[in-house]
């Protein structure tokens, strides 16, 4: 249950598929156009409710509640062996040509 | 009445939103069907050069160091002919308030929005872009919405467009994501419609008016640093800003550097494609913005767009995604500064253009960027893999785009491919003509010229091998 002032994020449908008249590829004339934001509920609701948000700006939408709190979680990455050898080889060819700093 | 925001309803206001969103009537520059009076929409901006230097300077922006990548250079020179491979500079960029030759822009169109008397500022873009006109609406006291295509039907984003995304919203900004599409242009017109904003577009003449320091900037720090000026600059490009502006600069501070483009080739990749979106391992600098605004820079978000990089460029130049990606390493590893791949583009052809230059020559390449998690060369290949791309360290010319990154087994596999330009500024000749849809003038033809760089005798003879004389 999120509460009335909580920073969540919303989700909507901008366009159905059906709805899209621009000219685009066959795979994404057959998606919906969705749309996502964050801001501040306007009142208490729980995850799949219809809701308003005050966005950062100020601007009120409307939206499904999809996430309370939401967070980055984007990070560096996995290992990628492939970036050590090419470091490898680097530091190899800076050995014999010789740094000039 | 509230007025009627269904999509037909917010396109069809289009022309009307996007003129008071920009305070810039654009319709005082068309001269005929097919031509406009270019100079006239760049002067309208009404800032010299010196009085957007002042503007940047005020706001953390411009004056960036020019380093020497001293070790990249004698990289190069092992590969080139004897007595050859250019010294090869970097104007470090990402020295900038957030991180990107974007602040230049930025700090132009929020100033010109705030002059205006305007509450806020809107931009379209996933890209740096968006973190700069943040950082500048947080600078200069204005509201800020960036408006980002971000996701695939499946909601999984681009790690760089993600990061983005945070950078936005650290800067004080609210983030509007969408799945892939054009009509992108819709929520953004319908958003701006709602909010007054202004549109701080990429394409304004007050966004591109702001790079021409950076091109100026060289040309005074190689006269100042070497006593000579720079014989060739490299601009990464996508819509065209950076190879506009920085020529303008160049030719500004009166040096006649050949001034090469270069994107990463994902040629076979549709833009627009929601299965492709994720199949790409950079999110710009690539032939897929790079080819469709140099052959008609006519189709962003304002009526005429400031970046015409083809009445600027000399050379067009492509390279794989797997040079840039190992690039990236080479500035780290042998010049000891990390930064995001994006503005490596240029590098990674700088690397292979300065083998064929003279050691006495300066090349220059206009651009880096902020690097920081999503925004890297590690999560990019590893969401690469995790898409079905195979990652591998072999001949980049093997790579093909959405099925690899080629990784170059050896420096010595560096090699830029020459795009044909005059094929580019014909197409472009043929859609300005197409989409007006009249007989071309004699002063038509000349702007046509200008368009391209080329003389009247190669328009006429485009136009006379299409029937369109």
């Amino acid at each position: 249950m999120a509460k009335k002032g909580d920073w969540v994020r919303i989700h909507s449908v901008v366009l159905k598929a059906e709805e899209r008249t621009a000219k685009l590829p066959e795979d994404t004339q057959a998606c919906d156009l969705e749309q996502w934001t964050k801001g501040f509920l306007l009142a208490d609701a729980k995850l799949g409710d219809e809701v308003e948000v005050e966005t950062a700006v100020g601007r009120i939408e409307k939206g499904t509640l999809i996430d309370e709190a939401p967070y980055y979680d984007h990070s560096y990455g996995k290992f990628v062996p492939e970036l050590i050898a090419i470091d490898k080889q680097l530091r190899e060819e800076m050995a014999e040509i010789g740094g000039d700093k | 009445m509230a007025l009627a925001k269904d999509y037909a309803s917010v396109m069809g206001r289009s022309n009307d939103i996007q003129k008071d969103a920009l305070g810039l009537d654009y319709a005082e520059f068309e001269t005929s069907p097919i031509a406009f009076d270019y100079e006239k929409l760049m002067t309208s901006t009404g800032y010299t050069l010196e009085e957007v230097n002042r503007i940047q300077s005020q706001y953390g922006v411009g004056n960036t160091p020019l380093l020497e990548a001293r070790n990249i250079t004698k990289l190069a020179r092992k590969y080139a002919k004897p007595g050859y491979g250019a010294r090869i500079f970097i104007k470090d960029e990402a020295a900038n308030a957030s991180g990107s030759f974007k602040d230049r822009r930025a700090a132009c169109a929020v100033y010109h929005a705030k002059k205006l008397g305007y509450k806020g500022v809107m931009a379209a873009t996933s890209g740096n872009y968006g973190a700069a006109v943040a950082s500048q609406a947080a600078i200069q006291g204005l509201k800020c919405i960036i408006v980002q295509e971000c996701y695939d039907s499946k909601g999984v984003g681009q790690p760089e467009i993600v990061e983005k995304a945070r950078k936005c919203e650290a800067l004080g900004a609210e983030v509007v994501q969408l799945t892939v599409g054009p009509e992108l242009f819709y929520s953004f017109l319908s958003i701006l419609e709602d909010t007054g904003y202004f549109n701080a577009s990429l394409y304004s003449p007050f966004g591109i008016a702001g790079i021409d320091t950076l091109g100026y900037e060289i040309v005074q720090q190689c006269r100042e640093k070497l006593g000579k000026d720079p014989d060739m600059v490299v601009c990464t490009t996508a819509g065209g800003g950076m190879v506009t502006g920085t020529a303008r600069g160049v030719r500004k501070a009166g040096c006649d550097a050949q001034v090469v483009s270069a994107s990463i080739d994902l040629s076979g990749l549709s833009m627009a494609s929601d299965v492709d979106f994720n199949k790409k391992s950079c999110t710009t600098g690539h032939t897929g913005f790079g080819v469709p605004y140099a052959t008609d820079p006519d189709h962003s978000d304002v009526p005429r767009s400031a970046a015409r990089p083809l009445r600027y460029m000399d050379r067009y130049v492509t390279i794989t995604q797997g040079e840039v990606m190992y690039m990236t390493e080479m500035l780290a590893q042998l010049e000891g500064i990390e930064r995001g791949p994006a503005g490596q583009t240029a590098l990674a052809a700088a690397f292979s253009l300065a083998q064929e230059l003279p050691e006495d020559n300066i090349l220059v390449v206009s651009e880096t960027e902020y690097t920081g998690a999503g925004k890297h060369v590690q999560p990019q290949l590893d969401f690469a893999k995790q898409n079905g791309i195979d990652v591998r360290i072999g001949d980049p010319k093997e790579e093909v785009p959405g099925k690899s990154v080629v990784l170059p087994a050896s420096p010595a596999l560096f090699k830029y491919k020459e795009a044909d330009v005059d094929h580019f500024r014909a197409s472009l000749i043929k859609k300005a003509v197409k989409k007006a849809g009249v007989k071309p003038t004699e002063s038509d033809l000349e702007f046509l010229a200008e368009e391209t760089k080329k003389d009247v005798d190669f328009v006429k003879s485009v136009l006379e091998k299409e029937g369109l004389l």
